[in-house]
């Protein structure tokens, strides 16, 4: 084979790229992996996984040239001292905004597998049925039945911990040991069951962190020292680096190619079939040609979307997979920063030991099971109780030998929850190529055009009221509540834009997420979702990368691709 | 910060959000100034007696064993706007003339209970001047009122001494790797926070 042909070409080394790599690679595909970015290295690389708060001299902070450096990761939580290699360089990858929007992007091997928050949720029967129940865009082309096989493929992968809890919002999955809650967190449980008698509930967050040691896959049990993001050198938490990666190194078919930004998908119109990618090297700004049978797109919704765009131009003016008029169309997020928390009476005996990596979880429980709103859909909360620390308002305390003692003491218990909403797909949420502005490598940039809605700004309100009401009703005191600015973005779970569907007419991909106007290209990031449920989506894409990876082979098998 | 971490720094240090590069704030369209004025090594001096004052030597160690006054100048230099650096910068002068208008003296010449007796005082002055703070910024939208120079004292001390060697793994307990997660321990009054 010539050294720039392969059997299958992955766009992308996230969450879903690594996916995609691991199943082509381990069916015999000889395969290549294309990252925009510089290479992480598993372990050696996290160069501050095992840095204490005082070898940071901000003490994890930011810094004023930080924000001047960061136009758009300053906007929120990701800037910060400790991770600031693992976020991508705003000024060198610009956008434009006709409508507010924050875009967190990690362009490097591994991509935001390394600083995603791990939360791993099913979605259910409902979220696959909503649209064409209610007549909303277009109905998912797929059913829960079609992913549940594929969900407990991906989870035995990629190691869930959480518990079984029996509820049909949120199906159960194949996982491991759960975490615990601290005692607090139970009570709370226990009180909201008693209340609202069984139809909320608090469970522990399923997250992507592994209780078991996995020696097969050399990776180590959670350690508890809740610093995930940074890079876990005991592999404990899934990411590219710590699973997918080396299964698919493992197998001895996968080429890694980093500094490799994908500029257009090679189309022939004659056989109807991509023929392979063009790359620009980052580093040199050369220009390299790979061909391949295959070809998965994986680059984080916007930027596989983005490729589209700019491929076949030729034949379609608004780009591959444009014919149907939705191609950046039906842009969603997770819309969240709002909630309630408060303090919880007693408990001075009791307190915790070790940084448990995640929360607390209270499932969808709004326009479902006979409950009805004014507006569709429904949200979820996350959040946490946990003891006062030094960070805690103390200015009663004055100064001196008795504030230090006093802060030097944990305070009071305290519960916290955040509601994540589900935002839903509009078609003049939008992003379209902006080819009068230019990145450091004079490419054309996305334009973001995308807002929430009176239905979004509806569930806003019970997302505030219901968390207050509840935690009052679990006996929480002082519940203050909060809602704090939220642009399209911030949620980190960029959706839509080239959306699955039944009809080609009115969707960029089918059922098996193949392009429907080039079959042998397949999107299964974000980009392809049709919906975004409340709950966290990378799950999903691992599954969904999953089940087409084993179609595509399949397909390839038989000739059809 | 990871997000659920997000709402305990909305939890503030001392009846004002922190100052600088604060997540709350520098959201808010402010354009940042870069580089500050030098710190000279008398500043520093007279910062960790300041800082030694709200956080002192016990039978644990206190801010000057945490090189507090140094970790203030970078946080000044580093994270603050020129607005609220130069707050600072005169604020020294401001805690200066204070002690030389109570007790005739220099701060670094009075006595330590004078010192304690003198940030009392300006503590007292930042809490209730914070409190008018907070009333007028929310009448207000886009003109805030100027933080307290104190409050920017304090809040550095209780930052830096408590992320600092000495101050979590000898003040607070500090555990690198617990290794285990235990959501119910057994407390007793006295036992140390973790940092």
């Amino acid at each position: 084979m010539p050294e720039n042909e392969f059997d299958a070409i992955v766009v992308g080394s996230g969450i879903s790229g690594g996916w995609a790599a691991k199943e082509l690679c381990e069916k015999g595909l000889k395969t290549i992996m294309l990252e925009r970015g510089r290479d992480v290295v598993h372990v050696k690389d996290y160069v501050n996984a095992n840095k204490e708060s005082w070898e940071f001299p901000h003490r994890g902070g930011r810094t004023q040239q930080m924000i001047e450096d960061y136009p758009v990761l300053k906007r929120d939580y990701p800037l910060n001292e400790t991770v600031l290699d693992f976020w991508v360089k705003d000024k060198e990858c610009p956008y434009t905004e006709t409508k507010p929007f924050s875009w967190f992007r990690g362009y490097h091997v591994g991509g935001r597998s390394l600083t995603w928050g791990r939360q791993s949720y099913r979605f259910n029967k409902w979220d696959f049925e909503a649209n064409g129940k209610e007549n909303i865009a277009v109905d998912w082309p797929i059913r829960y039945e079609d992913m549940a096989p594929w969900y407990s493929y991906a989870e035995k992968f990629a190691g869930i911990q959480g518990n079984r809890d029996g509820l049909d919002v949120l199906p159960d999955g194949d996982y491991v040991k759960a975490m615990e809650m601290n005692c607090v967190e139970k009570d709370v449980a226990k009180r909201l069951q008693d209340i609202y008698k069984g139809s909320r509930h608090m469970i522990i967050g399923r997250s992507a962190n592994i209780t078991e040691v996995r020696p097969e896959q050399k990776r180590t049990n959670c350690q508890y020292r809740d610093r995930c993001w940074r890079g876990c050198p005991f592999g404990a938490y899934f990411s590219t680096q710590s699973a997918t990666l080396p299964a698919a190194m493992a197998t001895g078919n996968l080429t890694l190619r980093p500094f490799s930004i994908v500029t257009r998908i090679l189309y022939d119109k004659d056989t109807k079939r991509a023929t392979g990618v063009e790359i620009l090297d980052a580093e040199t700004n050369k220009t390299h040609v790979y061909k391949a049978k295959v070809i998965f797109l994986n680059a984080s919704a916007l930027n596989s979307t983005w490729v589209l765009m700019n491929s076949a131009t030729d034949i379609w003016p608004d780009g591959l997979g444009s014919s149907s008029g939705e191609l950046g169309h039906n842009l969603m997020d997770h819309h969240f920063r709002c909630g309630a928390s408060g303090t919880v009476e007693g408990y001075e005996d009791k307190y915790f030991y070790g940084r448990r990596p995640t929360g607390i979880y209270i499932p969808r429980f709004r326009n479902i099971h006979g409950d009805k709103r004014d507006y569709l859909r429904g949200f979820g909360y996350q959040g946490s109780a946990s003891r006062g620390n030094w960070k805690r308002d103390v200015a009663e305390l004055g100064i001196g030998a008795d504030l230090k003692e006093a802060l030097a003491e944990p305070g009071a218990w305290t519960i916290g929850i955040t509601g994540f909403g589900e935002m839903l797909p509009y078609h003049e949420n939008k992003i379209t190529l902006n080819k009068n502005k230019k990145d450091k490598w004079g490419l054309p940039v996305l334009d973001m055009d995308a807002e929430i809605k009176d239905n979004e700004k509806k569930m806003r309100q019970d997302m505030i009221n219901d968390a207050k009401e509840m935690l009052e009703a679990a006996g929480v005191k002082d519940v203050r509540t909060w809602d704090n600015p939220y642009e399209v973005g911030m949620g980190i779970h960029e959706m839509g834009t080239a959306r699955m569907g039944r009809d080609p007419k009115t969707s960029v991909l089918n059922g098996h997420n193949q392009v429907w106007d080039a079959p042998n290209v397949f999107v299964t990031d974000g980009a392809a979702m049709t919906s975004a449920s409340c709950v966290n989506p990378s799950l999903t894409y691992m599954a969904m990368t999953a089940r087409a990876a084993d179609f595509a082979f399949n397909e390839l098998k038989k000739g059809n691709l | 910060m990871e997000r659920r971490e997000l709402l305990k720094m909305i939890a503030v240090l001392t009846g004002t959000a922190m100052i600088g590069g604060d997540l709350l704030l520098s959201g808010c369209g402010q354009s940042p100034t870069i580089g500050g004025t030098a710190f000279s090594t008398d500043d520093i001096r007279f910062l960790d007696e300041v800082a030694e004052t709200i956080l002192p030597k016990t039978k644990t160690p206190g801010a000057k064993d945490a090189a507090v006054g140094q970790f203030m100048t970078v946080m000044v230099n580093d994270t603050y706007t020129k607005d609220d650096q130069k707050i600072f910068h005169e604020g020294i002068g401001k805690l200066n003339d204070a002690s030389k208008e109570q007790y005739k003296k220099a701060f670094l010449d009075i006595t330590p209970e004078q010192r304690h007796e003198l940030l009392n005082k300006l503590n007292k002055e930042a809490i209730e001047y914070n409190e008018k703070k907070s009333k007028a910024d929310k009448e207000s939208k886009d003109k805030k009122m100027p933080a307290h120079y104190f409050t920017m004292m304090k809040q550095l001390t209780i930052l830096g001494f408590f992320t600092s060697e000495p101050g979590a793994t000898q003040v607070l307990r500090h555990v690198a790797v617990p290794g285990k997660y235990d959501g119910c321990l057994d407390y007793k009054k006295g036992d140390r926070a973790w940092g």
